[in-house]
This record gives structure tokens, C-alpha cells and sequence, in this order.
């Protein structure tokens, strides 16, 4: 297992120092880092361990079934899927306050069920039901729950590291102590904005952490073929941003990744890039070829030896804080809630046409308080 | 009633809506310290600081998506794009998040910002720099379009635009700029978007414009009152979504004549959809086809001699005009 960190010291205690350093020359952190004994991990309770097992696997057991609905024709368009990276969503999110918020890009089930929205409203989206979370407006690559600080889930790669940017300038010029956590896949750190979303994120000092969720691959193009420079992090250090490399199989470093990066924009307010190495079982979309760019084989030693949710519950249960039967039953009732959830999405009504143009500007939603006149909508479906 | 430049007009209402409500912002390229490109901004660094004027490195798609995002948040920013054609480099950020993130999230996400930055041609600086999106803006559900012509309008729908709660963008125009008007001091002056306005009463004919080709159509009316003895009615759209319908049917069934003008080039321009309207919902009441002056469709020329035949000038608007009558 291999870490790169720009800080040769990830121990939480230095956290603040590091906030006000300058970005450093790389160094390499042993291979054996354990990083349960670190504090932000040593503190957790058996209790908040079986949760992020569970979180993990419930949205694993979801992916599953949403892909199963896919292939059974009840979902339409793209789907996205999250499957091998559920450490990296549930790990960062473990780690937030209730001021920190989320934004992501069209891979976002994982960060959505992490941060607490619910299998149904998830599913129902997916299915472009009425009682999905965005009213089956959105669809797979736009979920949002504001109400749990969740931005959403964005089409377009790399069009949401400029929101990210914004959503911490906004808790900035408000004087919350929170940050925005923004995730982008690597395919994304190719995109013009995100640099001068950088630029501008050091220049003004401000609360966003930009995590790289590297799965290898932007779409099918691997990233030897993809980009020049790595590691993909080090492109922080041209703005003076902190930045640094980990596994993203290891929840517990992915913890601790990010909980030194969210002191660091509490405290001092400044960014930070940490790219998470991880993996995608599934094509890019489901309906994307995989065998063209990448083997089998490959596929099946990342599943064998850096599965994310077999490694954390191999240490939960070397820990004690797990047994079989537990974990059984974890299983089946993620099972059971993902089932459950497209029963639900089955059983939902469609929108009606008649709801076509809800939702597209606030002022012909709230009548009562329109200011404006004339002529908005210039087909109308009523 | 002050008289007062199209440029000042602004910056008053800029400085009300800032007085008025703290989560009001200004930011783009040179917007403070420099006082703004075209000066629109002057004096609001000293009076507001920093954390309210903020100046932007050159870099739109950040600083625009960097707006959408805040306002997302419930802050009310208003980007300023030096020139409207700088905007093509964040179109990302305009098209795709300011005007879908609400309906992609069900209504769950609002978007109260204002893009604004002069929208024009004819001064010379080629092709690069004298767009005038309002067409591909007005095109794009989700977002609203304003061009006020009159130091009034950019007062009163500037305010209207930044109290707004969807996204509005604001077109003005740098050969506006300067011109003055009187404009009412009252601070609760509002004009509402999506409202026309007659820019002079006649019956024989309508010249429906929009932006600086609103003064376009009152000189060449006046022409047509002095030379021809024709009583040319000049409607002002001022907004093109939301457009007033109701004001364009109205003079279109007065006069049963109709001639659009507008700076943008034809094909699939704000008038391509007006003419539509306008054949559909009172094809009866015309006394002769619908007929349009844009601008000359190429790219837009650098040199004088081109660019004022490009745009729609007095002559050529006079001339189409005639044909009309």
C-alpha cells in the first residue's frame, strides 16, 4: 500500500501547522502505515464503525440494484456507478460537521446516500418518478438535498469545481467555520476551470477541498494516457495549495486525509487538492464497454486484494467490533432497503405533463409573489 | 427628476441594492479598484470595500460559477462581464448550472444572480468583442433577458433584476453609456421585467426594437414624420424573456405594419421569434409580411467603413422602412 503525502506527518496534532505552510516536496509515508491508531480513527466507537460499514455497503447493495433496473429496462439514460470507490464518499463525509458541505459530479449515489438521502427518493429519481429527489427532473447525474448540504450531483466533468469554489466563498463571507467538500474524478483535473478555480481558491483564501476521486480512468482513456504530471494532486502546488495522495480502499486513511484538510480550511481558511486513489468496477456509464480499454484481470485483482468493503470489515472484525452473523444481517437488510426502494420507485406515479414546466424559474412557481410580466414560456404544455 | 447618463443610472442602482440587502455583491475583472472598464462602478469600492466590490483575475468561468455557486448559498451576486462576448468562455457556468440547476433539482435550488456587461457592436473592436448573445440567452429556459434602452430602464430594471430570484441577464451597451435621460430618484423606483414600453406613439407604422436600436428607430421615425408625413409608433421591448406579448400584439393591431429591428445578426435572432408571434397571434391584422432589419450576417467587422453599414443604422432601417409602407 503506497501513500504519497506533501506533509511527511499526517498525525491530526499538526493539522494546524500545516495550514499555514506552503505546499512541500512529497514524500512517501511507510508502507505500513496504520491508520486506525491515528486519532480521528483510535477516538471512533464500535457503534459509529458498524455505521460506516453499513453505509458502504448499503450503497454497494443499491448500485446493484439500480443496475440490475437498468438491465431490466426500468431506467433510462445514463447510469453512473459507484462501485469499489464507497470508502472515499462514506469516509469523507464521516468526517464532516454540520457545517461542511458536499458538492460532486455525475458519479454521485455514493455521496448521496453518505451524506443521508434516502434509497427511495435515490431510486425514484433514477426510475424519473415523481417522488424521486429532484421530482424525476434530474435523473442519475442530478441528485441534490440541499437540507443535508448536499449541491448536487453535476453533469458536465469539471463544470462544479467553480460552484464548490462558490459555495466556500459564501460560507466565508458569512462567517461560517465550514468548507465545501467538492468532488471530481480524474478525468476532471483536465478542465480548464478547475484551474482557475484554484487559483482563485488560494488567491482569496478560501474553505474548499478539492478530492480527486482517481479511478484510473476518465471514461475509457487511462490516466497514463489521459494526463502529463503526476501524481494528479502535485497540480495544486502551482497555486500554493496544500495537497497529497492516498488509498481510497482504506477508509480509515481516507478519514484522516480529509479531516486534516477540513482543519486546515477551518482554521486558516485555505484549500486543499487530495487526489484518493480508487477503483470503478463498472464501466464508465453501464452501457459502456469495458473490456476495450481494461482487462478482466485487472479488474479482478483490484476486487481480490483492495475490495474497500471486504479490507474495513476484515478490520472490523479482526477489531472484535463485527461478527459474521452481524455482518450478514447488514447485508440483507441493505439488500432488503435497496429491493425495497425499487419497489418503491415501481410503485411510484410518473410526473405529470402538466408538471413539465414547474420548477424552471422561481417566480412562475410562487405566483403570489411574481413581480415580473409578460410572457415566460413560449410553448406551453398547459 | 435628475438627468442623468445610462452610466450613472446603473451605478445608482448598484449602490441601492447594495445599501439595501448585505448579501448583495459586485465582482468581475477591474470592477474596483480600476472603477470599472466602463466606469460603471465608480466610487463603490471607497463606499462598499472590498469584501462587496471584488475584483476578479481574468478568469470568467471561475468567477461566474463561483457567483452560481454563492448564490445557490443565498447570496445575490452580480457578475460583471467586461464585454458580454467574454461570457462564451463560461458558458458552462451560465447555461448549464445558473439556468438548469433549479429545474434539475426539482425547484429545490435557486439561482439569484445577475449577469451584466454591455452587449453591443460598433465600436471598432472586431469580431471577439461586440456579441450580443441575448438571443442564445433568451433561448435558454431557466434564464431571464433584459436590454434597457434608456438611462430610466437601466435604472429601474437593473434593481428589478437584482432583487430578482432566477437568474437575469443584464445586456447593456457601451455607446449607451453615455447617453442621458431623466431617471426618478425614488428609491423603491422599479421597473418589472417583461414589460414593453411605447417610445413614442404613431399609426402607420410599428418599428419594434430592443437596446440601442431603440434610438435607431426614434431617429428614423422622426425622419419618416419630418420627410414622409408617416406616423411611426417605436415599441421598446426592453425584456426579452419575459417578452410583453400583449404590448407588441397591441401596436402591431394598431398600426398593421410592422418592422423589427434589432443589433443581433438574423438567423434564429430575438426577432425570428417575434415574427412568429406576431404571424401566429395576429396574422389578420397585417397589411403587409412582417419585415426585419438585424445586423448583416457575418462576423462582425472591424472597420468603420463596414461596421456601421453592419449594424442597423438610420439609413438602413429608413430604407426598409419605406419598403413597408
Amino acid at each position: 500500500m503506497e501513500s504519497i503525502y506533501h506533509d511527511a506527518d499526517i498525525n491530526e496534532d499538526n493539522a494546524s501547522n500545516m495550514a499555514s505552510s506552503p505546499a512541500k516536496v512529497p514524500s512517501t509515508v511507510e508502507p505500513s502505515t496504520d491508520f486506525s491508531i491515528l486519532p480521528v480513527n483510535q477516538s471512533l466507537e464500535a457503534e459509529e464503525k458498524i455505521k460506516f460499514f453499513s453505509q458502504m455497503i448499503r450503497i454497494r447493495r443499491f448500485e446493484e440494484r439500480s443496475l440490475r433496473a437498468y438491465q431490466q429496462g426500468h431506467i433510462g439514460g445514463f447510469l453512473h456507478l459507484y462501485i469499489g470507490q464507497e470508502a472515499v464518499a462514506v469516509g469523507c463525509v464521516s468526517v464532516m460537521s454540520q457545517d461542511d458541505h458536499v458538492i460532486t459530479a455525475y458519479r454521485d449515489h455514493g455521496h448521496a446516500i453518505a451524506v443521508g438521502m434516502n434509497m427511495d427518493e435515490c431510486m425514484a429519481e433514477l426510475l424519473g418518478k415523481k417522488t424521486g429527489c429532484s421530482k424525476g427532473k434530474g435523473g442519475s447525474m442530478h441528485f441534490f438535498a440541499p437540507d443535508k448540504n448536499f449541491w448536487g450531483g453535476h453533469g458536465i466533468v469539471g463544470g462544479q469545481t467553480p460552484l464548490g469554489l462558490g459555495i466556500a466563498f459564501a460560507l466565508k463571507t458569512k462567517g461560517t467555520q465550514g468548507a465545501c467538500l467538492c468532488f471530481m474524478g480524474d478525468g476532471a483535473t483536465n478542465q480548464g476551470p478547475f484551474y482557475e478555480s484554484l487559483n482563485l481558491a488560494s488567491l482569496w483564501n478560501l474553505p474548499v477541498i478539492y478530492v480527486i476521486e482517481n479511478n484510473g480512468y476518465s471514461m475509457g482513456t487511462s490516466e497514463s494516457r489521459h494526463s502529463a504530471g503526476e501524481p494528479l494532486a502535485r497540480r495544486g502546488e502551482a497555486f500554493d495549495v496544500d495537497w497529497s495522495v492516498h488509498q481510497g480502499h482504506d477508509l480509515y486513511e481516507v478519514r484522516s486525509a480529509i479531516s486534516v484538510a477540513l482543519s486546515r480550511a477551518r482554521e486558516s481558511s485555505r484549500p486543499s487538492v487530495l487526489e484518493i486513489v480508487t477503483y470503478r468496477y463498472r464501466g464508465h456509464s453501464v452501457a459502456d464497454p469495458d473490456q476495450t480499454y481494461r482487462s478482466k484481470e485487472e479488474i479482478e485483482e483490484y476486487k481480490q486484494s483492495k475490495d474497500p468493503i471486504n479490507l474495513f470489515r476484515d478490520k472490523l472484525l479482526e477489531e472484535g467490533v463485527l461478527t459474521e452473523d452481524k455482518i450478514n444481517s447488514i447485508d440483507l437488510s441493505a439488500k432488503d432497503e435497496a429491493e425495497a426502494s425499487l419497489e418503491f420507485a415501481l410503485a411510484s406515479p410518473f410526473p405529470e405533463v402538466s408538471e413539465l414546466m414547474d420548477d424552471v424559474y422561481w417566480e412562475t412557481d410562487n405566483p403570489e409573489e411574481k413581480s415580473s410580466e409578460g410572457t415566460i414560456f413560449f410553448e406551453s404544455s398547459r | 427628476m435628475a438627468e442623468i447618463t445610462y452610466r450613472e443610472a446603473l451605478n445608482q442602482a448598484l449602490t441601492e441594492e447594495i445599501l439595501r440587502d448585505p448579501n448583495v455583491v459586485l465582482m468581475g475583472e477591474e470592477v474596483a479598484q480600476f472603477k470599472g472598464s466602463y466606469k460603471v462602478s465608480e466610487g463603490l469600492l471607497e463606499q462598499f470595500g472590498p469584501k462587496r466590490i471584488i475584483d476578479t483575475p481574468i478568469s470568467e468561468a471561475a468567477f461566474s460559477g463561483l457567483a452560481v455557486g454563492a448564490a445557490m448559498m443565498g447570496m445575490r451576486p452580480v457578475v460583471e462581464f467586461m464585454f458580454w462576448s467574454f461570457c462564451y468562455v463560461a458558458f458552462d457556468q451560465i447555461f448549464n448550472n445558473a439556468a438548469s440547476v433549479r429545474y434539475m433539482s426539482g425547484g429545490l435550488v435557486n439561482v439569484p444572480i445577475v449577469f451584466r456587461g454591455p452587449a453591443n457592436g460598433g465600436t471598432n473592436v472586431g469580431a471577439t468583442h461586440s456579441h450580443t448573445p441575448e438571443n442564445f440567452a433568451a433561448n435558454t429556459p431557466g434564464l431571464k433577458v433584459i436590454c434597457p434602452a434608456t438611462p430610466a430602464d437601466a435604472k429601474g430594471m437593473m434593481k428589478a433584476a437584482i432583487r430578482d430570484n432566477d437568474p437575469v441577464c443584464v445586456m447593456e451597451n457601451t455607446i449607451l453609456y453615455n447617453l442621458k435621460g431623466e431617471v426618478p430618484e425614488e428609491e423603491d423606483f422599479i421597473i418589472p421585467l417583461g414589460k414593453a414600453r411605447v417610445a413614442c406613439e404613431g399609426k402607420d407604422l410599428s418599428i419594434i426594437a430592443h437596446g440601442r436600436s431603440v434610438q435607431v428607430a426614434l431617429q428614423v421615425a422622426e425622419t419618416l414624420q419630418e420627410k414622409h408625413n408617416v406616423s411611426v409608433e417605436v415599441l421598446d421591448l426592453r425584456s426579452i424573456r419575459p417578452l410583453d406579448l400583449e404590448a407588441i400584439l397591441e401596436t402591431v393591431k394598431k398600426t398593421n405594419r410592422v418592422l423589427l429591428v434589432e443589433e443581433n445578426k438574423p438567423f434564429c435572432g430575438v426577432d425570428a421569434q417575434i415574427a412568429y408571434l406576431i404571424q401566429h397571434h395576429a396574422f389578420d391584422h397585417l397589411d403587409a409580411p412582417v419585415m426585419r432589419v438585424s445586423a448583416i450576417d457575418v462576423p462582425q467587422a472591424y472597420s468603420k467603413a463596414l461596421e456601421n453599414f453592419q449594424i442597423p443604422n438610420h439609413d438602413r432601417v429608413l430604407a426598409k422602412a419605406l419598403e413597408l409602407l
